[in-house]
């Protein structure tokens, strides 16, 4: 049963992921890339990861693509659907840079000396409980921080929207 | 099902998210292409959490997740800006930053 999810998952995500970045509509780009974050999400369920997958949604498909949609349609991008790809070299060197590093990742999962598979852990480990704890004991520090880093981005998001521009 | 499949997933997506960075010219579709490429390591993350039965993956994902949000609200905010400033999100046209 998990591996037919696995893969009918990981098709989903590749497939949108493709989609995502051959569409020449921003909308469509971020609808295809809404569903390849559903695909993810059901990845981290089989992964024994139920509170990341429900924040993955809550965050990404819920806030994050909101935003980009808000920002796509502020924009009226109409005039910006045309067909718009880089000339010679860049492409060229843009299919060299990632058939290198595709290549690589390959490569490497091939030279592993053991492919052992998942190993069937502790069910609980992934609920919320556990990752409070931890994250309120020995990841307190990081977690305070990251309260200072949204603040700065929240600041810092105003000032960028309240400059006057010459 | 062993770990490789998920990490071979994830190096596609990161892939991809590659590919969306080099030949999009659409500055919104770049920064969707950025997020898939932490999507890509988000995986890895946890499929490392499941396959050493330890936490600290999912705590690392959480943070990715956090820092993906400041950077999407500060970076949509300098799309608008430019927009505002130059007409365009095309990184062609924005070249202000050339020497």
């Amino acid at each position: 049963m998990i591996p037919i999810l696995f893969f009918l998952f990981a098709a989903v995500a590749i497939a949108s992921g493709i989609m995502m970045i051959v569409h020449r509509n921003p909308i469509y780009c971020a609808l295809f890339l809404i569903l390849t974050l559903f695909a993810v999400a059901g990845l981290f369920v089989l992964l024994n990861a139920p509170f990341i997958a429900a924040v993955h949604i809550i965050v990404y498909a819920g806030a994050i693509m909101v935003l980009f949609l808000f920002v796509i349609m502020l924009l009226d991008l109409k005039s910006e659907t045309s067909r718009q790809r880089p000339g010679g070299l860049l492409r060229i060197l843009s299919i060299v840079v990632s058939g290198v590093l595709f290549a690589e990742l390959v490569l490497f999962l091939r030279s592993g000396t053991t492919n052992p598979p998942l190993v069937e852990g502790d069910l609980k480990i992934g609920s919320t409980k556990e990752i409070g704890n931890l994250l309120f004991t020995e990841y307190l520090l990081p977690f305070e921080i990251t309260s200072v880093l949204l603040l700065s981005a929240i600041i810092g998001s105003v000032i960028l929207a309240k400059l006057k521009l010459k | 099902m062993p770990i490789s499949y998920y990490l071979l997933l994830s190096g596609i997506l990161f892939t991809i998210g590659v590919v969306g960075v080099l030949t999009r010219r659409n500055a919104i579709v770049i920064f969707m292409s950025i997020e898939l490429m932490l999507n890509a390591v988000n995986l890895t993350l946890v499929a490392f959490s499941k396959q050493f039965n330890a936490l600290d993956g999912q705590i690392f994902v959480f943070f990715v997740m956090v820092v993906a949000a400041a950077e999407v609200a500060v970076g949509l905010a300098l799309i608008v800006a430019i927009f505002r400033l130059k007409e365009t999100v095309s990184i062609d046209k924005i070249n202000i930053l050339k020497w």
